[in-house]
């Protein structure tokens, strides 16, 4: 079992927050295949948010083939998530630090590197969403 | 499938004073709406004119689509928890429980007594000794214990500290996730609703000025930033909520369904409470400009 929490100040709607959470706990392996998922009043009743939001999560993360639901009895999950095996870094790491040297030759200071990441983080996991 | 409450031309006007004024509403069932705005707004009155505890004196008010207190059976269907949730001080948590059996012919007993053990409450004590926290649970309690098909509070949380707020709307959120109540809660700060409507009304100076499902309405929403230039020079697709500017910048908070094309305006979501707080600035900026005796300095 797992145990949700929100963040109101991440801009993150929050149905969102509580998908990325299952996924990040798929990816470390802390949910399996067959494990539960809290029911939507377990969740409601520990952070105090929507039942609609809670479904709304659920559906998107079936929809996704991550979980199922078995009416009356929960829902659970049923896919996996390949964790990005280690290996792979290396080479993005490479990219990434070729790309933060030529951020700097272009004149951006640290802030502006950060800022330039973040909007250009969201606004692609916006595309994504969409 | 009915309207959990639809106003039309709803108004109610004390002697002197203008509460609410030609509101339009229809607020669909299963849902937690907020009813958000400022102290003196006319929230208050709004939910005694859905409580049927006061008679419009223009307009209709329905309530899951009938008028409000018919009778009994009307009753039955709508739970109150009124502003600073009253109990009875001197009666024991155990009669307050009784007089709930007594008055409410679809009490659900089980769930009652369920909810004083959850909540670790001595029946014996008597509630004027409960703490604020303890006391708007048991306000809570009585109301769900009807098992209403409507539930409207009145600023259920506005007394309470952070910890007991978060309480009580665990318990709300509980209780709703339960079976298909409608909620209409009202607060004067967005921030306590935020993680619980989905829908809001927002009630400014008598008015309805805004109304709709959170995510549509923060979906249809936009800040724009860029160098100063008029409202006029803005695609007419934007309806401008609120502009604001500086001799070099102007920011404007737009609604729109488009996409923003102009690559010299940077466009960002606004959260909840900002989008809140364009449409009230709107509204009392307004109210001031039908006042002709007061200028504003621009």
């Amino acid at each position: 079992m797992i145990e949700f929490h929100l963040d109101p100040r991440s801009g993150v709607a929050p149905y969102l927050q509580l998908v990325h959470q299952v996924r990040q706990a798929l990816r470390l392996g802390i949910l399996r295949p067959g494990d539960q998922l809290p029911t939507v009043k377990e969740v409601v009743a520990s952070v105090a948010i929507n039942p609609n939001t809670v479904l709304k999560a659920y559906r998107e993360l079936e929809h996704d083939g991550l979980v199922a639901a078995r009416p009356g009895v929960g829902t659970f999950v049923s896919g996996t998530l390949a964790a990005v095996p280690v290996a792979s870094h290396g080479p993005l790491r490479r990219d990434l630090e070729r790309w933060l040297a030529k951020a700097r030759r272009a004149g951006l200071d640290e802030e502006s590197i950060e800022a330039l990441f973040r909007s250009t983080f969201r606004s692609a996991a916006h595309e994504d969403i969409a | 499938m009915s309207a959990a409450v639809a106003a039309r031309g709803l108004g109610k006007r004390y002697r002197r004073r203008v509460a609410l004024d030609d509101c339009n509403l229809s607020i669909p069932e299963g849902h937690v709406v907020g009813l958000v705005g400022p102290n003196g707004a006319g929230k208050t009155t709004l939910l005694h004119l859905a409580v049927g505890l006061l008679a419009p004196t223009s307009g209709s008010i329905e309530v899951l689509g009938r008028p409000p207190a018919a009778d009994a059976a009307q009753l039955g269907r709508v739970g109150f928890v009124a502003q600073e949730t009253p109990v009875y001080a001197r009666m024991t948590v155990e009669d307050h429980l009784r007089v709930g059996a007594w008055t409410n012919p679809g009490w659900d007993r089980a769930l009652a007594r369920r909810r004083i053990d959850e909540l670790d409450l001595d029946p014996r004590q008597a509630a004027g000794a409960l703490s604020g926290g303890q006391r708007a649970q048991l306000a809570l309690t009585l109301a769900v214990a009807k098992r209403p098909e409507l539930l409207l509070l009145d600023e259920p949380v506005a007394s309470l500290d952070p910890l007991a707020r978060r309480d009580f709307l665990k318990s709300l959120m509980a209780f709703v996730a339960d079976g298909g109540t409608s909620v209409v809660l009202s607060s004067h700060l967005v921030g306590d609703l935020e993680r619980v409507c989905d829908y809001l009304v927002v009630l400014v100076a008598s008015h309805v000025v805004l109304a709709g499902e959170t995510e549509a309405l923060l979906a249809s929403h936009r800040r724009l930033t860029g160098s100063r230039r008029e409202r006029a020079s803005l695609p007419s697709a934007f309806e401008v909520v609120e502009e604001s500017h500086t001799d070099r910048q102007s920011t404007f908070v737009v609604r729109t369904h488009g996409p923003v094309l102009d690559p010299g305006l940077a466009s960002e979501e606004l959260g909840l409470e900002d989008l809140v707080l364009a449409y009230m600035g709107r509204a009392t900026s307004t109210a001031r400009r039908r006042r002709p005796d007061l200028t504003v300095a621009s």
